[in-house]
This record gives structure tokens, sequence and C-alpha cells, in this order.
């Protein structure tokens, strides 16, 4: 990934011919701090990698390489207000909704200052001030409970969005079917976002979706919904703003982001399945290094400025990681805390090895 | 005779049964093109084709619902699905389907489909992967549920399970995947619903299936090793049916029981195993049956947290020291 990262560095801004595309004054703004943002995520990604190399991090680890520009413009189409559920790749989600990146690496290291306190890992970042709610390590699973969130809000007559992502993958288990007819019918404030980076684990879209236009689906429930290029965090943050608009109408609304997944499904998977020819044309696709280029050509960034960029990202991640390693693990003494939300009768709060009753004692005479 | 691992077991076996019945159909997530997640099916997409290794879509209730239709039409299929956790999103076609065709159409149709699926914690995967439900499916009547512990059980189970005219639910487990162990030649299947006394010894009845078979043959040879103790190894093999007489017997002869179970100690396999041993053994027990199972919380991802939730090797030893010691038999000369 360094390789990688680096060659974009240094790629010539106008290699391709590119011109400038006259980008507003906004437009611009905006742009650099998108950039901005989706640098921090990559880095912090790949200190995310190497701490799981470094086995401080356990368990799964999913990352968003790949899919920055899509976190990025996504989120930033949300209000503070708005809630957000989303599945077990959602690190960069964590980072946009303004969770300190401490926190969410403390998290992945298991630590006492982990959003969920060490309890839910890499797959189960939760954060209720920041309106994160969760991190979903099930398939599906936050499909029905953020439609339930949606008519929470709906049933207060509050105006509040929720935003529900998943997987391309994720649009074939029965709870998408289910949840996308329930907030259709009941005119929910929610917008159910698929990140298509075209694979599941190793299955193609094509191989996995009999209609592989995953936006089409919301037709069976009469849904509006749209298709955007997950590699332009612009497009993606204006296609979300309308989508979250029609949303708050009480218009449910399904968008899918083309994105781009650029190593393997979690940190583990060699990737195997992918060809040689797939495997380059990902550099082509990594929005690190397009978004880079464009700003660039734009005239908004210069050499200095992106490398600049790439040294406040890294030292981000180094005291994330930093804070994240110095923070204490949960004392064993806590087991037992967290079981129920209300003390109960009874409750069995037995080690392992611990018998059910103290011994008995012993027989004195055995033959 | 060969050594192998428990992956390989399941592997060979595995395709030795689809070049023998045209109608054994493989289908889950991710086992033809990926391999499968843990690698069992490496090799059989290109060897037998998309029609008989079916990668399916992420639809566990979908999937494991059409493998049970196929199978009543004839087909043999075999399912994996990733983990046992994933299968609570087909447990009612399992519970209410599978389980149920044979008895409530009068015996007219039958559904000899397999359910392959590991189980396992302590991999800090948090509190919905590390999951140990095999209890759910035993419970059911109708299900046949098996747990080998062994490379040799691997096989003889799988070749039972598959050929069996029942619905199977065969638990494999994280753990055992990479353990090796002698596997016959041949293709002679395990009689489903016999457990096995692995290791014969008179002070102690250990009594475990799938992972904690495997620990306590370990501890009963370590035992052996350190401290001279003699304790026998029931492996439960099937968990439904369950062989009740072999694990009486043997407690009738050792007088005292330790179960280990990879599940919650309330209502677990263990419980049931403990109830039986109170039923059929009662005069003979020296001391409460013991049982060595998992703190009861959602399972958390924090390595010292996990490590607390799961039992240990030290505590399958300290419970059978003081099972021993209850009994006021034997005592091992040396403490630790
Ligand atoms: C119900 C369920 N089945 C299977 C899995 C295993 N699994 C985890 S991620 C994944 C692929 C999901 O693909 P997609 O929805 O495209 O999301 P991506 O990982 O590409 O972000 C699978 C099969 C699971 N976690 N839950
Ligand atoms: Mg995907």
């Amino acid at each position: 990934m360094s390789e990688r990262t680096r060659s974009a560095k240094k790629g010539s801004p106008s290699a391709d011919g590119s011109v400038p595309s006259g980008l507003t004054d906004d437009e611009g703004r905006r742009l650099l701090d998108f950039y901005r943002r989706m640098v921090i995520i990559r880095r912090f990604e790949e200190r995310a990698a190497r701490g799981y190399t470094q086995a401080l991090i356990g368990g799964y680890c999913h990352l968003n390489l790949g899919e920055e520009a899509a976190v990025v413009g996504l989120v930033a189409a949300l209000e503070d207000r708005d809630y957000l559920f989303t599945n077990y790749r959602e690190h960069g989600y964590a980072i946009e909704r303004g969770i300190s990146p401490e926190r969410v690496m403390a998290e992945l290291y298991g630590r006492v200052d982990g959003v969920s306190k060490g309890w839910g890992g890499s797959m189960h970042l939760f954060d209720v001030d920041h309106r994160l709610l969760g991190g979903y390590g099930i398939v599906g699973g936050q499909l029905p409970l953020a439609t339930g969130a949606a008519l929470a809000i709906s049933y207060r007559g509050s105006d509040e969005v929720v935003m529900c992502t998943m997987g391309d993958g994720t649009t074939n288990i029965g709870a998408f079917h289910e949840s996308l007819n329930l907030a259709a019918l009941w005119h929910l404030p929610i917008v159910y976002v698929i990140i298509n980076n075209r694979l599941g684990m190793g299955t193609t879209v094509e191989k996995s979706s009999a209609e592989p236009e995953l936006a089409r689906r919301a037709a069976s429930y009469r849904m509006a919904s749209a298709r955007v290029d997950g590699l332009d965090p612009l497009a993606t943050y204006e296609a979300t703003r309308s989508a979250v608009a029609a949303a708050r109408a009480g218009a449910p609304f399904l968008l899918e982001v083309v994105s781009e997944r650029l190593r393997g499904h979690s940190v583990v998977d060699p990737a195997k399945y992918r060809t040689a020819e797939e495997v380059e044309a990902l550099t082509s696709h990594d929005p690190i290094h397009t978004v880079g280029a464009r700003l660039m050509v734009e005239g908004l960034l210069d050499a200095e400025g992106l490398a600049a960029l790439d040294e406040e990202a890294k030292a981000i991640a180094e005291r994330a990681s930093a804070f994240a390693e110095a923070s204490p693990h949960p004392d064993p003494s806590t087991l037992f805390d967290y079981t129920y939300a209300t003390p109960v009768a009874n409750d069995l709060h037995r080690l392992p090895g611990e018998p059910l009753f103290a011994a008995r004692p012993r027989p004195t005479e055995v033959a | 005779m060969a050594v192998m691992t428990f992956r390989q077991a399941l592997h060979d076996t595995l395709r030795d049964e689809m070049h023998r019945d045209e109608n054994v159909v493989l289908m889950g997530e991710e086992i033809g093109v990926f391999e499968g997640s843990y690698k069992i099916t490496a090799g059989l997409l290109p060897e037998f084709g998309e029609r008989r290794v079916r990668d399916t879509p992420i639809a566990e209730e979908g999937f494991t619902g059409a493998a049970i239709g196929a199978a009543m039409l004839g087909l043999r299929p075999v399912v994996e699905i990733m983990t046992i956790n994933f299968s609570l999103l087909a447990l009612d076609q399992i519970v209410n389907h599978a389980a149920k065709i044979y008895g409530m159409f009068g015996g007219q149709a039958r559904v000899p489909l397999v359910i392959r699926t590991p189980g396992g914690g302590g991999q800090q995967l948090g509190a919905t992967h590390s999951q140990n439900i095999e209890l759910y499916y035993a419970f059911v009547p109708g299900m046949k549920v098996v747990a080998p512990s062994t490379p040799a059980d691997a096989k003889a189970l799988l070749l039972a399970a598959i050929r069996d005219d029942d619905p199977v639910l065969f638990l494999e487990n994280l753990a055992l995947y990479n353990t090796k162990g002698d596997v016959p030649d041949g293709d002679t299947p395990a009689e489903i619903g016999r457990a096995a006394i692995t290791r014969r010894g008179s002070d102690l009845t250990l009594i475990g299936y799938s992972r904690t078979a495997f620990v306590a043959n370990q501890v009963a040879q370590e035992l052996a090793e350190t401290e001279g103790l003699d304790i026998e190894v029931v492996d439960l093999r099937s968990l439904r049916p369950l062989d009740r007489a072999t694990i009486v017997e043997s407690v009738k002869r050792t007088s005292c029981a330790v179960v280990l179970e990879d599940d919650w100690l309330t209502y677990g396999i263990g419980a049931e195993v403990a109830a039986t041993i109170s039923d059929g053994a009662f005069d003979y027990l020296d001391a409460p049956v013991r049982r060595v199972a998992m703190a009861e919380v959602p399972l958390p991802y924090s390595k010292v947290l996990e490590t607390a939730a799961l039992p240990s090797h030290e505590d399958v030893i300290n419970a059978v020291y003081q099972t021993l010691d209850a009994v006021g038999r034997r005592r091992p000369a040396a403490r630790r």
C-alpha cells in the first residue's frame, strides 16, 4: 500500500492530460477539505493494518481503503443531529462523524478509552454523542435497526434523518427487502446507502445479484434511487444531499455509491481471486490518487501542500495508535458490567472455572 | 491410514462423496471462487464446476431453505454456513422446515441435508461472531447434530451425515481445523448417535464434544504424565441423539464426572449431560457433576475480558482436581 501511495504522491498531475474543469470557489474549497479528510482516513487505516500485524488489534479488521471519497462525501451531507448506522467496515465513518481517531483506534485495540469501551472492537464502533449507532458485524443486521430508528423519528415528528450504509453483497439478504418495504410503506426519513465496491468477500456483484444495477432494486418499493460515482467525493456529496433532503421530507431513498476496495475483504485476505489486470487497474481507481491529481490540476494544491497534508494525516494516525496503546485494558472485574441495563436477581456472575455452588465438605471416611 | 489435518479430512471426504454420488451438491457463501472462508472446499469448484459447487449470495435463509427443498426431491445438498452465528438467519428454515417435514407430512418426504458450520470463540471476534449455539439445533427433535473432535471422526461422521436421510447439522470448530490425526482409508461411516470412550480410566470421567473433547483428551494425557491420574474421556460425537448409555456406564465406573462445553452453562449441553448422569448413575456418584463453561455474558472483544470469559486449560485442570478432592478418593501428589 505504501508503494501505491508513494507513487500517487509522485504522480504528475497532468500526466493523464486532464485540464482544470473550473470548479467554483466553494467546490474547490470543499474538495480540498474532503481530500484532507480522505487522507486522514487512508493513513488511519494503514496504521490500523499495521496494528493488526503487530497483534495489537485482533479479530476481524475491515478497512475503508478505496472508499475514502465515498465515506467523506456521504457523511458530509449529514447534519450533526442525523443518525448513522453502518456495517463492520466503518472506521472512516466514525472519524468523519467527528469521533476522535484516538478513541476509534483505542476501540480497535480493545482498550477502555475506545468508543465502545473495548467491548465491540473494529466491527462494533458506537457513539451516542456523535449519533453513530453502530458498527454491525452481521451482514444486513443494521438495516431493520436503522429502519426502526427512522420510525422513532417519524413517530415523534422530529426532523432528523437516518443514514444506513451497507455493502453490495448485503442487498441479497432478506432484511434488505423487508426494511426497504417497511420504510416505503411508512414514509420513513431514511437513506439506505449501498457502497458498491463490486465484491462481497470474493463474490462479484454480477455473481450475487440478479439485478446488478443495485439502485434499481428500489423500484420494487416505488422508492426513489440514484447511482453515483463514489470515487468522486463532490458528486457523492451532492447526490447524498438530495437523498437526505428527500428523506427529511418523508421519502426514503436508496443511494448506490460505486466504489472500490483496494485490498482484501479484511486485513488477512490476500485477495488471490483478483486477476493481475484487476489489481493493476486499482491504482487508477484509487481516490487518493485521483482526487489529489485533480486538486493539482485545478491549481488548488501543489506537491508541497500535498506532502504537508500527508504528514498531518500520518501524525494523526500515529497519535491515535500511541493513545490507543497507552490506554488501559478493561479490568477483568468488569466482565459482568454490561449483560443487563438494569440489575436483576440471580444474574450468574460465575467465571468459567468456578463451580455453581461452593464445594461441600469433603467426606471424612471413604473406603 | 494417513495422517492429515481436520481440514484435509473434511475436504477429501466432500470430494470423495461428490465423486461417489451425483446428488451431492455443495452450496454456500464464498465456497467456490474464494475457496471457502476456512478453505475446506478449496479446489472443488474447478474440479466439479458451478453446477455442483454453488457460490450463493449472502442469503442464509434463502439458500438453506432452497437446500431443504432440493433435498425433498432427492438431492443431497451439503450447505456450508460460514460460521454457526450466521445460521441464526436460517434458523426458521432449519427448525420449522428441515426438522419438521418428515414428521409433519407423515413420513412422506425426507430431507437428506447436511449443514456444515464452525463454532468457536477465543479469536476476539466479538459478541456476535463467537457464539457456540449448537444447542439450538440439538434441542430440536427431527434434527441430528454431530460434533467430531478428530480428523478421523470428521471423515467418518461427514460420510454418515451425507448418507443419512435426515437433516444433520455438522458442527466444526475454528480451533480444530489445523489439528492433525490418523485417518483410516476406505469409506466406512460412523454411526450417528454414538459417543466414544477415547481413553479408558478409572479416576474420573471427562466429557466433551468437538473442541472440548480435544481438550479433554489433552488434559487427560497431561495429568496421566504429570500426576499419574487415570482419567477416562467420553467424546460425545453426537449431540442429538445423545448417547446416554455410554455416559452413564462410564460414570458408573469412575463415580465422578466433569463436563466441558464451549457454550453457556445455563441450559447448555452440559446441563443435559449432568441431568443424564443424575438420572442414570445417581447411586454411583461420589461428587457433584462439575461443568466448565463460558461466563454468561455477550463475549467482549477485549482480549483481557475475552480470556476471562472463556474456559482455560487451568480451569479444566482445577475442576478435575476439585472434583477429585470432593470424592476424597485420590489427590494428586503435586498441586499447582
Ligand atoms: C449474515 C452474515 N452472513 C455472512 C457473513 C460473513 N461476511 C462478512 S462480510 C461479508 C461480505 C459482505 O459484502 P458486502 O455487503 O459487499 O460488504 P463489503 O464487505 O464489501 O463492504 C460476508 C459474507 C456475515 N458477517 N453475516
Ligand atoms: Mg462489497
